[in-house]
């Protein structure tokens, strides 16, 4: 095993000893994060390489959806440093698309899709410039992306998960960032949404644009992602999926949770 | 409607609508965002500013009275948030354990100085005086132009009238902001919006309207107008523009319905006297809530917790 977590080690090292990396997307140093006493996080470095997707992988409470929502400011940090192309958080946000989980927000909210799209627009808008034809016709457009172009002036308490998953892709499309981060997109999506997502996804790749992704089904992680990042409080292991995404890394991620046969029906890497 | 309408139903009308209205704008939010509470918190906090500011200024002059209800509900905000984040209880729980906790040592207070010479009572707290509120100076719709009958409009009417305007103005210029952080607070603050701020200064303006109303009309009308047209208009409507649009007429109707009920409904009843005026609307703003929940056509939950 511990080569990899060795070589893990040993990038965070070298991350630590060289200025970060201008080209990488997201570039984290050190980040604590914690809930009470019990640390969340535990002095993490990751990079994500841009222009690539990437997937963070890891068990439940492994601090996935922490590690990306303490990088986007949302929750603070005890320490840590996070850089996205190069730059701190303030100086990047317009760069950067966010799509959050599905249930961390009420869908009986009083309100309509094309408005939940228009909301990526409001950092441009601002408070009271009026929605312009162009405003419009981008959040259409990202609807069209994610099929979902006849629900525009639908409430939004009445889509299904997968649509309203799609309504939130749209909505991060419309913010038209070189970084798109995701929090557990594919969860409890229906199988044509999760199709759907990961189209428009590969074709942001397609187009030069970065994808992070928090993920948890381990059978696609081959098939929709270049590079992985595992993560169980501490940063297990990191890279290229072929190299990275390896049996042994995933036992020590998952600590015994998953079973030897689970693992080999992943086909990762031989580790 | 002649010259004693103008006189003595006017002025306690517009008051009433305006009050109600000052309060309906912010609660349209503060129910989005499952904070209906808070208005019944700090209109209840105010009692002991109020007693507080009467023993530190010795006067029941109207600005000490109002910095107190102020302070005391800007320190129930306070305090709300310090028990929700250090206590990790729900927020209803923070709220309840503040404004009753205050509220009681208001009463305390009260009974302990000597407020018997002034007219700083429980029932002025929770009723106001509406009916008080008259135009005297007014000869008929004529005053309506009259400087000089103008100068002698209560001194409570302007100040309602500027905080219902503030209202408008704030809700017109941070629609989006707070919009956004009521519906998804973590894109709007991946997005750089300072949510944290918007959720104070949603409330501190809650507290000015909560105030200003209660100097006016009681904490009755505070309470009801922050949940009632605002939770009506949401079950008549999934848009939030046109909610926020409904609320404030509702919140007119119950004013003037609950004026006019409580001035005439007893004697039309074959009773002799009038019943309160600020009784009278929040009963009736129940009531219209009451029936947008058996017939009201567009939906059926109101603050209920994503999931539920």
């Amino acid at each position: 095993m511990p080569d990899m977590l060795r070589l893990a080690s040993h990038d965070g090292a070298l991350l630590g000893a060289q200025p970060t990396p201008a080209d990488a997307a997201l570039a984290v140093r050190g980040m604590t994060v914690s809930y009470g006493q019990k640390p969340a996080l535990f002095s993490v470095d990751a990079t994500f390489p841009s222009g690539v997707m990437s997937a963070i992988i890891g068990p439940n409470g492994a601090g996935k959806s922490t590690f990306l929502k303490a990088a986007l400011g949302l929750i603070p940090m005890v320490s840590g440093e996070v850089r996205f192309f190069g730059l701190p958080l303030a100086q990047a946000r317009s760069r950067i698309a966010y799509v959050p989980q599905r249930a961390s927000v009420d869908w009986d909210f009083p309100t309509t899709v094309i408005d939940v799209v228009l909301m990526g627009r409001y950092r441009r808008l601002g408070l009271l410039r009026r929605v312009g034809r162009a405003d419009l016709a981008l959040a259409q457009e990202a609807l069209a992306r994610v099929g979902m172009e006849g629900f525009a002036h639908r409430q939004i308490g009445q889509l299904s998960g997968g649509q309203q998953q799609r309504v939130f892709l749209a909505r991060a499309l419309a913010q038209q960032g070189d970084l798109y981060l995701l929090d557990e997109p594919f969860a409890g999506v229906d199988a044509a949404t999760e199709a759907a997502i990961i189209e428009v996804l590969k074709a942001l790749k397609a187009a030069g644009k970065t994808v992070i992704a928090v993920h948890h089904d381990l059978s696609t992680v081959a098939d929709y992602f270049d590079h992985v990042f595992l993560v169980n409080v501490r940063a297990m292991a990191q890279g290229p999926v072929a190299s990275a995404f390896t049996t042994a890394a995933l036992s020590q991620t998952y600590g015994g949770r998953l079973g030897a046969g689970q693992l080999d029906q992943l086909h990762p890497a031989k580790g | 409607m002649g010259a004693s309408f103008v006189q003595f139903s006017l002025t306690p009308m517009l008051i009433g609508v305006l009050a109600a209205i000052a309060c309906a704008l912010p609660g349209n939010f503060l129910i989005l965002r499952r904070q209906a509470l808070i208005g019944d918190a700090i209109s209840h906090v105010v009692l002991p500013g109020i007693v507080v500011a009467f023993l530190v200024t010795g006067t029941v002059a109207t600005m000490p009275m109002l910095m107190g209800a102020g302070a005391a509900a800007l320190v129930a905000v306070v305090l709300i948030e310090a028990i929700r984040r250090l206590g990790r209880i729900e927020p209803g729980a923070a709220m309840g354990v503040v404004f009753t906790a205050l509220f009681a040592g208001g009463v305390l207070l009260l009974e302990q100085s000597d407020t018997s010479r002034v007219h700083l009572d429980v029932d002025h707290a929770l009723m106001g005086n509406l009916e008080t509120l008259i135009w005297l100076r007014a000869s008929g719709w004529d005053s309506v132009i009259d400087p000089v009958a103008l100068s002698h409009l209560p001194p409570e009417l302007p100040r309602i009238a500027g905080v219902a305007a503030l209202m408008a103005v704030l809700t017109v210029i941070f629609w989006r902001p707070l919009k956004l952080a009521s519906f998804d607070e973590g894109f709007a603050r991946a997005m750089g919006l300072p949510v944290s701020a918007i959720g104070l200064g949603l409330v501190i303006a809650a507290a000015v309207a909560a105030v200003a109303a209660f100097d006016a009309v009681g904490s009755i009308i505070v309470i009801a107008m922050f949940i009632c047209p605002p939770a009506t208009a949401r079950l008549m409507t999934d848009r939030l523009t046109t909610q926020v649009w409904l609320s404030v007429a509702i919140a007119a109707l119950a004013a003037i319905l609950g004026y006019v009920l409580a001035g005439y409904g007893p004697i039309w009843l074959g009773f002799d006297s009038a019943v309160s005026a600020a009784g009278m609307i929040a009963t009736v703003a129940g009531l219209m809530l009451g029936m947008a929940c058996l017939w009201g056509g567009a939906r059926g939950r109101v603050g209920v917790a994503p999931g539920a």
